[in-house]
């Protein structure tokens, strides 16, 4: 027998003092078998062990739950079908990131996989998949691979299995270059009367093994699941599983057969860690123990050693416990389905979990320690400082005017010296905007204005002055002004709808059709509202009512400030349930951090899990189910904290539930809720201006629910003919995805003089963009002054386009080609793939320094590729100005390689003194 | 009237179809295992989507050698009527009850939207509900729709009247846009297009409960 090391400890991801408890419980030194079994069981994945202690600050209960959180599934009351019978929905979210960062299909389908026996293990016929998913850049190598992939592998398993993929969200960040997120929910419907858990009660039962054979991948991915990420993870590869859907849909089919039965005492999947911790979460939870043979259980290669039948991950598997002498029914069902079925074991009462193999006892080891005295670390954490309300950033021009006079000299002669100083000093296009000159005999005259925040002409200045103290011209006259121009205002150069445009293609906002068309979301005949709304509805089979359905984070916000940016987290589901009219019930999650033994990501954590906490609790809208994703970084960068919630409520009458699209010419569109203008960590100033700046915006939670609930009457009275939640982009984005999807154009007014920008793209949370016919709108309007919510008409549908105030429009066409167009093109080309170029440090030096040569540069390589630098630079040239404009006199020097070879630049600047 | 909905071990439209089924006749179809050799007595006979056996090899070829493919052959080949949608037409190809075979998407991604289908021949019993040339959207969902067949199959199919259903903006590359087909004695169809998603407003439409209401009126 292996004798265990230090090494081989550190190898199972424990330290010495978890091994020092590890031989405290066993009273001896574990062998290898043992020693697997508790790293699986003690690995943060399986237990928590940095999250637990603040999981329990979330609220899990209400009347309408009938499950939450620690089976293999929440579960909730929805209510009867047509015949009476009581229904509950079953539902959990799980992370599947690591493995799909290495093999994209298969991790993404595996996790689909997983999520889905999450479901059906406790007797739910799963009926609705969601996807959470973040990508990197789309300028960084591997993003459109790895999109391909996980869409591929999420269609893949998902389509093969019959359940409609309905919804769910992709974002794109620099942050997760090299830390994807495949976040998968399932949604099931069950009968009340018969759920399924997972304590193994009772001594003498059998132990049994359904589905896929035993092979020897996967094993380790909790452990994987557990650690950051190195150049080395794509070594990694054999940890990854592969996953038959088929094999699936067929041992779902055979377990609901055989759940329509009594036979079944417990029942998990065996998932992450597979059979050990299936057989220790189900003895436990039992208060039991289980004395299994390994040789029983059906495998795909020769001679599989006990340790690794114990850590294999193969998929599509489940481990029951049978009331005894229902083997041979039992084994009816699975056999007419052509699934494995084998007795493994049976259940005693010693408390302890024993592994025979070969006619050896190989492992013999107590199960409480192993499920319920796993480390429960209180991580330290340092909470970073709240943001400011950021101030609305502004853009400078610059103007200068030269009049150079000499009565002697010729109209030709007076062209000479202006165009000479113009080709000098005015002729760099990056920096002037516009030059323009007027002559007479012995006169110039010299206009040039800069490109926003462009350096000062006091270059021009110097040089026109000297002509007149050189003696060539007689008088040289200058004079500069600076003009202010608040974003808050206006766009920048850019129109209202020009901006708008742009950010229909953004990345983070362009169509997702590309996506959702790759999976099939209409099959079991249920979908009532299909991806490309707010949330998707499905109909409950032999029922009138449905369950709406959603994911959201914003993890932006939750960057900028985690207690917020968890809230509103919560709040986006909540208004995305209600605007299709549903009630808003319980949520999932999944927590993808960084390390959490970094005091910041752990403050992150803590932050955003007490924000999801204020929320449910105000919003009455328990947690019932979720999982922890810890240990998202590569190369010590972590992900931008990302707390995905899945939401799910239910409408009693699903036909008058309403869409995003629906409004008719002639009917009018009305904001609901306070519009401040809220900029901070705004997609219009990121994707514009490139400023990811600020506090993100408040949620107001008892707004939220008093508005909420508004929504939710209008609709149910039926006076509203689409509705949509107001999010990423502003008004003048979910104006424009209504009018799209409608397919009518739409006649905006702004109803402000001042920050109209603000007003139309900033991102005040709490809002909706509701329609409706002319008189029902004033009736709306009373109703929502009753209940103490702002609402007020700002546009009417019908037209070709999309018109503001009368004055700029763009055409609906257009705008749905763009927005359309934007995904599929990127995913089609490879250009920005081949240019890319890794670009050295020193490089990036020279350049800065030849624009600011005082400047002193602090340079890091984020990712070690070359590719994600993080700069600090301290240089006079950036006294008395913004934060903007010194991020662009750097971007400047740089001359146009950000985005080109250089991927991603975090920039700190600061002014000289 | 009676009708059979075939299932195999990974169906997945077998309850949509039957639902189809049930709301057209009032009556639940029976639901018949791929296992078993007999067919029960029945007006009509359904082969659903889905994945069958998986379809890791090519697309309804182990189902169309499943044991109960045998008593479909031969119901079909004595003139009962016999439907295929999606992985069906596939299993009706691979049987050679229709000629010709679906092939990969041209563009190779899964595609699943709805498409808008011309109506070529309304003559057959699976069509008489509709005038010629009219329009009717159903959704597509597979990732093998490509039909396939050489041009003097093509040819024939077209001059013989038996392409049903073509796509007015085909997302798949089939050649001619064929969406639907019809054997040569007119009682077998297979078609890609799912008709039995969309039987009721609530669902995005009832042009498959129109499809359906005739084809049951047809075969009464």
């Amino acid at each position: 027998m292996t004798a265990i090391t230090p090494e081989i400890v550190a190898e199972h991801g424990l330290n010495a003092d978890e091994y020092e408890r590890i031989k405290a419980h066993m009273g001896r030194e574990p062998n290898l078998v043992e020693l697997g079994v508790f790293s699986v069981m003690w690995s943060e994945h399986c237990s928590y062990k940095s999250s637990r202690r603040h999981l329990k600050k979330l609220p899990t209960s209400a009347p309408w739950v009938v499950q939450g959180p620690g089976e293999n599934a929440g579960v909730i009351d929805i209510g009867n079908d047509n015949d009476g019978v009581p229904l509950v929905a079953v539902f959990k979210m799980e992370s599947h990131n690591h493995p799909s960062f290495i093999e994209p299909y298969q991790g993404a389908a595996t996790g689909v996989g997983g999520i889905m026996r999450d479901v059906f293990t406790m007797g739910a016929r799963p009926v609705a998949n969601l996807n959470a998913l973040r990508f990197g850049d789309w300028s960084h190598p591997k993003t459109r691979h790895l999109v391909g992939g996980v869409v591929a592998g999420i269609g893949g398993y998902g389509n093969c299995m019959g359940v409609p993929t309905v919804g769910g969200e992709t974002n794109f960040h620099p942050g997760y270059n090299g830390n994807i997120l495949v976040n998968a929910m399932t949604v099931g419907i069950a009968e009340k009367a018969r759920i399924f858990y997972s304590a193994a009660r009772g001594a003498g039962n059998p132990v049994v093994y359904v589905g896929s054979k035993t092979g020897r991948d996967g094993i380790h991915g909790a452990t994987m699941a557990s650690a950051e990420f190195d150049d080395a993870s794509e070594e990694k590869r054999p940890t990854v599983q592969v996953g038959d859907p088929f094999t699936e849909k067929l041992l779902l089919e055979a377990c609901l057969e055989l759940m329509a039965s009594d036979a079944i005492v417990a029942i998990q999947d065996m998932g992450a860690a597979g059979l050990t911790s299936s057989s220790v979460e189900m003895a436990a939870k039992g208060g039991g123990g289980f004395e299994l043979d390994l040789d029983h259980v059906p495998q795909r290669e020769e001679n599989m050693t006990a340790y690794e039948m114990m850590l294999s991950e193969s998929q599509e598997r489940m481990l029951m416990v049978l009331k005894p002498g229902r083997e041979d029914a039992a084994r009816a069902i699975f056999e007419k389905w052509g699934v494995d079925f084998a007795v493994i074991g049976v259940t005693t009462d010693t408390g302890r979990l024993v592994i025979k193999h070969q006619g050896e006892t190989v492992a013999d080891m107590p199960v409480p320690p192993l499920a319920d005295d796993a480390p429960n670390y209180d991580r330290p954490y340092e909470p970073q400082p709240k943001p400011a309300p950021l101030p609305d950033p502004a853009l400078t021009y610059r103007e200068a005017q030269a009049v150079l006079k000499s009565p002697g000299k010729s109209e030709e002669e007076m062209r000479t010296i202006a165009e000479t100083l113009i080709a000098d000093r005015l002729s760099d296009a990056e920096l002037v905007e516009a030059v323009g000159m007027t002559l007479t005999p012995g006169e110039a005259k010299i206009y040039a204005r800069s490109k926003p925040d462009g350096v000062k002409f006091d270059g021009f200045e110097e040089a026109a002055r000297n002509l007149a103290s050189s003696g060539v011209v007689e008088t040289a006259e200058v004079e500069q002004r600076e003009e202010q121009l608040s974003l808050a205002e206006a766009p920048g150069g850019d129109t209202m709808l020009t901006a708008l445009a742009k950010l229909m293609a953004a990345p983070d906002l362009c169509s997702r059709r590309w996506i959702w068309e790759q999976y099939d979301h209409t099959v079991m005949g249920d979908t009532v509202i299909a991806p490309g709304g707010d949330a998707a509805l499905i109909r409950v089979h032999g029922a009138n009512r449905g369950l709406a359905v959603t994911t959201d984070v914003t993890p932006r916000y939750v960057k900028a400030d985690p207690h917020e940016g968890g809230k509103q987290a919560v709040a986006e589901t909540y208004r995305n349930i209600c605007a299709t009219g549903a009630a808003p019930l319980a949520i999932t999650n999944c927590l993808n951090f960084g390390n959490p033994e970094r005091p910041e990501v752990m403050a992150q954590f803590v932050g955003a899990v007490e924000g999801v906490a204020e929320a449910c609790e105000a919003l009455n809208y328990p947690v019932v189910s979720g999982n922890v994703s810890l240990y998202n970084e590569t190369n010590g960068a972590a992900i931008p904290p990302t707390p995905a919630i899945g939401g799910v409520g239910v409408i009693e009458d699903v036909t008058k539930a309403v869409r995003v699209g629906g409004a008719e010419a002639g009917e009018e569109l009305i904001a609901v809720g306070v519009t401040r203008g809220w900029l901070g960590q705004s997609l219009y100033l990121r994707e514009l201006f490139g400023l990811e700046e600020g506090a993100p915006p408040p949620v107001d939670l008892e707004l939220e629910r008093k508005t909420g609930d508004l929504i939710r009457k209008l609709i149910d009275e039926g006076i509203v003919t689409a509705c949509h939640d107001v999010a990423d982009g502003g008004l003048l984005v979910a104006a424009a995805e209504m009018a799209l999807s409608a397919g009518r154009g739409l006649n905006l007014t702004t109803p402000v003089k001042a920050r109209k920008a603000a007003f139309w793209f900033g991102e005040d949370q709490g809002r909706y963009l509701l329609a409706a016919a002319p008189a029902a709108a004033d009736t709306l309007l009373l109703k929502a002054a009753m209940a103490g919510v702002q609402a007020s008409k700002i546009g009417r549908f019908g037209g070709p386009d999309l018109l503001l105030d009368d004055r700029d429009a763009l055409s609906l066409l257009d705008l749905s080609d763009i927005f359309e167009s934007a995904l599929p093109d990127y995913m089609k080309s490879g250009a920005k793939e081949t240019n890319s170029m890794a670009m050295a440090g020193e490089d990036i030096k020279k350049l800065i320094l030849e624009a600011l040569p005082d400047a002193e540069i602090e340079l890091e390589d984020l990712a070690g590729d070359n590719d994600h630098w993080r700069a600090r630079i301290v240089s006079s040239a950036f006294n008395g100005k913004s934060r903007v404009q010194q991020h662009q006199l750097v971007y400047r020097a740089l001359k146009g390689r950000m985005g080109g070879e250089l991927h991603a630049l975090a920039l700190e600047t600061e002014a000289k003194e | 009237m009676k009708t059979a909905v075939i299932v195999f071990p990974a169906s997945n439209c077998d309850r949509d179809i039957a639902v189809a089924l049930e709301q057209a006749t009032g009556t639940k179809p029976a639901m018949v295992w791929h296992g078993d050799t007999d067919l029960p007595d029945a007006d009509f006979y359904a082969l659903p989507g889905g994945f069958s056996y998986g379809d890791y090899l090519r697309a309804g070829a182990m189902a169309a050698k499943s044991p109960i493919m045998q008593a479909v052959i031969d119901k079909a080949k004595a003139g009962a009527p016999v439907i295929g949608v999606c992985n069906g037409f596939q299993v009706l190809c691979e049987t050679g009850l229709l000629p010709g075979a679906l092939m990969r998407n041209a563009g190779l991604d899964f595609v699943c939207r709805t498409v808008t289908l011309k109506i070529e021949n309304n003559q057959s019993i699976f069509t008489r509900g509709f005038e010629k040339g009219a329009y009717v959207n159903f959704p597509v969902a597979h990732h093998d729709g490509n039909y396939y067949a050489d041009d003097e199959t093509l040819d024939r199919l077209e001059g013989e009247g038996r392409v049903a259903l073509r796509y007015v903006d085909n997302p798949n590359g089939s050649a001619r846009d064929i969406a639907g087909l019809i054997n040569d004695s007119g009682n077998v169809m297979g078609l890609m297009p799912h008709p039995e998603r969309v039987i009721s407003p609530l669902l995005g439409g009832t042009d498959g409960a129109a499809f359906f209401k005739g084809l049951i009126e047809a075969v009464s």
